[in-house]
């Protein structure tokens, strides 16, 4: 059913977009304004939080996109398209809280609002569309989050934003960010590591052994359904015990804070790495197993050199779940003092600071969305060299 | 299941169903865990008070999910919707990097304190796998039948009620389990914005550095999920054996 290209039969998918636009342009404000951080907000709209000329820009930029949206269908054009609206309002937000707030006043905050979010909204879902339209390789992926993390970087370290409220929210906590920062890293990831350092051979024992199969995923598959907090809260019991041994303490095992933290996430990715390595070593095929037998392969070469390299895009896709799924659990360890960027999380919530809130959930899920973009890229790469 | 397996799930049944009815009987088991004279059994509501409501959000979300998941996954395989499809895929795998604190603590500035943020952070967190798996379902379902189907001289709307949602059944159904196994725990989460629940235990546990609550609040939610992640199975495959679709259309 391919449309001819110069069709003028509207886009329904570009249609939906072009009204998101509109709502955003026309009927949402673009900023919110607040005497100070805790304050209730006064609606901006395009016109009054932006100078004239930079309001015109912002429009005509937008309406764009949104023509094209409707009446262009080639992929390329339309990514062009809402990648320059993207590139457009990202500064200009930025502009508006030097223009909305009064000078000198430095208790005033302004933030993003409906209208900015819904226009962000429909030009990343334009991007979205065009990039999945388009079926990039890997590799391209890859150079599209480079793209996209460069230009956040550089809109965040030349200081466009840095009238906005959570930047303000940054700048009085800049170096606790950057600790819970590492913290929140460090424990999704090493517990990742553990987990694969122990799930790895169990999956491997599991396929050889398929008595014991049954049994240890039946206990991890019971552990993921304890709640998480519940499970960080247990945790603190036995780590507390531990934790009169001089040895273990010196090793900064302690009953609160990280360590229960370290031990749940590792408990929670044995699952999907076990599960993951059994599947892949079990669809391996058996020929292939005969045929390495065959030319003489000892067990431990056969399992090194043919079985674990063929499973390895299963055991891949075992490792992007738990990533994913660890960078967003580690926010809830700071309940229990273990850190990371719910701290910032939780201290909003008790403050109902919003912009406290987004310094810690938009940080954890970039990470998480590059995490996933990036494994997926790998699981691709890892499914053309096994083949 | 097998005969041990069964008796295993009804005693825990049964045990959960006298633990949360009358608590105070169990007082002896949580008594070495706590310390300074601190109660063992959870003081500051009634635990099946607390079931009852945590029940009650996971559910009510899941259904509101279900009904909205399934309504998008039948417009969007549609030939009307199909322009909506590529992004619709993109859209399940990008929501599902979410964690699901980051979407109850977004909610909580927006609609306030209360069930309300819980109720939105477990609709949104659920729509997706259900949605998920009903573009599975929907897509699988052979062009052979359908072709059939329009053989027979059925139109659009019975082929899809009478062809294409029983086929995709099971797998819908499975979304469905695995976003209320999910959302029964997320849910203890939203304890911390003050909705009504189990995780009130756990969450006064914490506060108190009482193991007993924590161990309380934790064991119920986790036995809860693994019984009703049992039952839904059960029912699933009574319902697919009732439609006679057989295991080779699950």
């Amino acid at each position: 059913m391919a449309s001819p290209h110069w069709t003028l039969s509207p886009d329904r998918l570009g249609s939906m977009v072009a009204v998101l636009i509109g709502i955003a342009l026309y009927a949402a404000p673009f900023v919110t304004y607040r005497a100070n951080r805790i304050a209730a907000g006064a609606a901006r709209s395009i016109f009054e939080a932006l100078p004239p000329t930079t309001a015109f820009v912002l429009v005509g930029a937008a309406l764009s996109v949104a023509i094209v949206a409707i009446f262009v269908r080639r992929s390329i054009v339309r990514l062009a398209a809402a990648s320059l609206g993207l590139v457009v309002i990202a500064p200009c937000v930025g502009l508006s809280a030097g223009f909305v707030t009064p000078a000198g006043n430095t208790f005033a905050r302004v933030s993003p609002a409906l209208g900015f979010w819904l226009l962000g909204l429909a030009f990343s879902l334009l991007v979205a569309d065009a990039l999945t339209r388009l079926r990039l390789g890997p590799w391209a992926r890859l150079g599209a989050l480079s793209i996209a993390a460069a230009a956040m970087a550089l809109l965040l370290f030349s200081g466009a934003w840095d009238g906005l409220s959570i930047l303000k929210e940054y700048a009085t906590r800049a170096d606790s960010f950057w600790s819970e920062a590492r913290r929140h890293v460090l424990l999704a990831i090493g517990s990742l590591a553990a987990a694969v350092a122990v799930g790895l051979p169990l999956g491997v024992l599991c396929h050889r052994a398929p008595r014991l199969r049954a049994a240890i995923l039946q206990v991890l598959n019971v552990i993921q359904t304890i709640p998480s907090i519940a499970l960080f809260g247990i945790l603190m019991v036995p780590l507390g015990y531990l934790a009169a041994f001089p040895l273990a303490a010196a090793l900064g095992i302690h009953g609160i804070g990280a360590a229960p933290a370290f031990v749940a996430l590792f408990l929670y990715s044995l699952l999907p790495v076990v599960a993951n390595t059994v599947v892949g070593l079990d669809h391996v095929p058996a020929t292939v197993v005969d045929a390495a037998r065959g030319m003489g392969l000892s067990n431990r070469q056969r399992l090194f050199d043919v079985e674990l390299p063929l499973a390895l895009p299963v055991i891949l896709a075992g490792i992007r779940i738990v990533l994913v799924q660890n960078l967003g659990l580690a926010t809830v360890a700071a309940l229990i003092g273990g850190g990371g960027f719910g701290t910032f999380v939780f201290q909003g919530i008790g403050q109902t600071a919003i912009d406290l809130v987004l310094l810690g959930a938009i940080p954890t899920v970039a990470l998480s969305f590059a995490a996933a973009v990036i494994l997926d890229a790998a699981i691709e790469l890892s499914n053309g060299t096994s083949q | 299941m097998s005969r041990r397996a069964v008796m295993i799930r009804l005693t825990a049944l049964i045990m959960l169903l006298a633990f949360i009815s009358a608590p105070n009987l169990f007082a002896p088991v949580f008594e070495p865990l706590t310390t300074n004279n601190a109660p063992a059994i959870y003081n500051q509501g009634n635990l099946l008070f607390l079931t009852m409501a945590h029940l009650g959000t996971v559910f009510s979300a899941a259904l509101a999910s279900t009904l909205v998941a399934v309504l998008l996954g039948v417009l969007v395989t549609r030939p009307s919707g199909v322009e909506f499809l590529p992004l619709s895929r993109s859209l399940v795998s990008i929501g599902q990097t979410f964690p699901p604190v980051a979407v109850l603590a977004i909610a909580v500035p927006l609609v306030g304190f209360g069930e309300k943020p819980t109720l939105i952070a477990l609709f949104l967190y659920g729509l997706l796998p259900i949605f998920e798996n009903t573009l599975t379902g929907l897509t699988q379902v052979s062009p052979l039948t359908l072709d059939a189907a329009k053989g027979m001289g059925m139109g659009p709307t019975r082929r899809l009620y009478e062809v294409e949602l029983p086929l995709a059944l099971p797998v819908i159904l499975a979304g469905i389990r695995l976003s209320v196994v999910i959302n029964l725990g997320t849910a203890t989460i939203g304890s911390t914005v003050a909705a009504k629940g189990l995780g009130e235990v756990i969450i006064a546990g914490l506060q108190s550095n009482n193991t007993a609550f924590i161990l309380q609040g934790g064991l119920v939610v986790a036995l809860l999920a693994v019984l009703i992640h049992d039952g839904l199975m059960m029912f699933e495959r009574l319902l697919v054996r009732r439609l006679g679709l057989g295991p080779a259309a699950a």
